[in-house]
């Protein structure tokens, strides 16, 4: 009965926040802050969880092939595969709603015990629209980038976590990065960024938005948007697969 | 005019407003007045919209908002500038932006005119010089200041201010009510006030509306409380020593 509830309540938010806005160009604005606020200060955490995730990556898929009659160039198939497939949508996504995720919420929860909903509301402003519909958009339009942008560091932790430490050589490596490559493999992994860039940025925003009253009240918004975010995104990652793969 | 027509609000079981019926005077300083949990609140903020009324009429110059649409309520809200207790200004802007953010969003003005007016709202509310300061850089008095300049930028019809002069020093606290009083008068606006504050019955108030336990017990003039039967009214008011030993004096 409660998650009727909540789907209800999320659905009737998200209405709101995509009605017709009061002032385009007010909001094209915030969409411009809000791709510098989510988007460029997140390619420092994408980067570097890339570039570890990859080398991990890498170095296991070799220790696994000990095999001689495996050749070596399934070391790079197999961590450029993993990065793109899953690594640079799925991972990369569970990550950022913990850093975006809780920080909407907690954004949004605030202006609530603040009453700057409430300010914004008797101004005549649909806050949903105003506070909501920018990050939304921003979220879409940054999170694909940051994914290509944890491909090309991931592959390059990849490259230097076997070639580096000489597990293996750079041709076979480069070589195995190039096999059987499908650019599907982009346009699947980019899709979930997008429907998982708006669970993040929806999801955490109806939590902060219906935040209780308090700091607790906004402490338990955040904690209840990454936990709930993480949830649906596991379930649509699943989804989309087998929908499109 | 404002008529606010046998009103009623619960939450869950709890009935917070029971059958409110009141006029605010046009271009007067109304004051409701009642105990922490009376009502005080929900009624205001029922009369701005921030809660859907279970039964009654809320009439702003016979335009019952209660039966409005979204769009439509919004065309009212452009005629209402609100104080909020906590002031409620956006923290991410600046004092100017704060002023500046109605305009923007509403007045259809030129930027320049709208810069002006932002100017001219912050300098009648005697902020100068802090435009680039953000709220919580100034002090609390500043704060209701700059919600006030905010609240007079797009020229209302009527001003809601939701306690504003709680936590404030008693001087800031009669600077703010005289601020409120003096736009109040030099633009006809029609002023409604929570408060439990018995220095702004006395110093701005005119009509006075007493609220208790979600009912309206008493509503009158100022100069009326002195004669006023209502045990319940003089309880509250004259609730310490100090103000009874007053009371004897004057009567």
């Amino acid at each position: 009965m409660d998650f009727f509830q909540h789907l209800g309540n999320y659905a009737t938010l998200m209405k709101a926040t995509f009605a017709r806005p009061e002032k385009g160009k007010v909001y094209w604005m915030l969409i411009i802050e809000e791709i510098e606020k989510i988007g460029l200060s997140s390619i420092g955490i994408v980067s570097i969880v890339a570039a570890f995730f990859g080398a991990v990556i890498s170095i296991q898929t070799a220790n696994n092939m000990d095999n001689p009659l495996l050749p070596q160039m399934l070391v790079g198939y197999g961590t450029r595969d993993s990065i793109i497939l899953e690594f640079s949508s799925t991972i990369m996504c569970l990550i950022l709603s913990g850093k975006v995720g809780s920080n909407i919420a907690s954004e949004i929860g605030s202006m609530k015990v603040t009453q700057q909903i409430d300010a914004l509301e008797t101004m005549g402003v649909n806050s949903a629209g105003y506070i909501i519909f920018p990050k939304i958009i921003a979220t879409i339009f940054i999170f694909p980038f940051l994914s290509l942008c944890y491909m090309f560091v991931g592959i390059f932790g990849g490259y230097f976590g076997v070639v580096i430490t000489g597990a293996i050589n750079s041709s076979e490596f480069i070589s195995g990065l190039h096999y059987g490559f499908k650019s599907y493999y982009i346009f699947y992994t980019l899709t979930k960024t997008v429907v998982f860039a708006f669970i993040i940025s929806s999801v955490s925003s109806y939590y902060g938005y219906n935040a209780e009253l308090g700091s607790k009240g906004v402490g338990d918004a955040s904690t209840k948007a990454v936990v709930n975010s993480s949830l649906i995104i596991l379930i649509f990652n699943l989804l989309l697969t087998k929908l499109m793969l | 005019m404002i008529e606010v027509v046998n009103i009623s609000k619960s939450f869950k079981e709890q009935q917070v407003l029971k059958n409110i019926s009141l006029t605010l005077e046009e271009g007067c300083i109304n004051l409701v007045i009642g105990r922490s949990g009376s009502g005080k609140t929900v009624l205001l903020k029922s009369l701005v919209g921030l809660h859907d009324i279970d039964k009654g009429s809320i009439l702003f110059d016979n335009r019952d908002f209660a039966k409005m649409n979204n769009h439509e309520r919004k065309e009212i809200r452009k005629e209402i500038g609100m104080v909020f207790q906590g002031s409620a200004l956006f923290d991410s802007m600046s004092i100017f932006e704060n002023v500046l953010f109605p305009l923007k969003m509403f007045s259809g003005k030129e930027p320049d005119e709208i810069i002006d007016r932002a100017n001219f709202c912050l300098n009648r509310v005697e902020i100068t010089g802090k435009n680039d300061l953000y709220p919580s850089e100034i002090s609390g008095g500043m704060q209701k200041r700059v919600a006030i300049a905010r609240a007079i930028a797009l020229n209302p019809k009527y001003l809601f201010c939701d306690e504003p002069n709680s936590g404030l020093d008693p001087r800031t606290a009669i600077v703010i009510d005289k601020l409120i009083c003096e736009i109040t008068k030099e633009y006809n606006i029609t002023t409604l006030i929570n408060t439990h504050d018995m220095n702004s019955v006395f110093e701005i108030g005119e009509k006075i509306i007493f609220i208790n336990n979600g009912e309206k017990w008493w509503e009158g003039h100022k100069d009326d409380i002195w004669n006023s039967e209502n045990a319940e009214l003089e309880d509250f008011i004259f609730a310490s020593e100090f103000s009874k030993k007053i009371k004897e004096k004057l009567t």
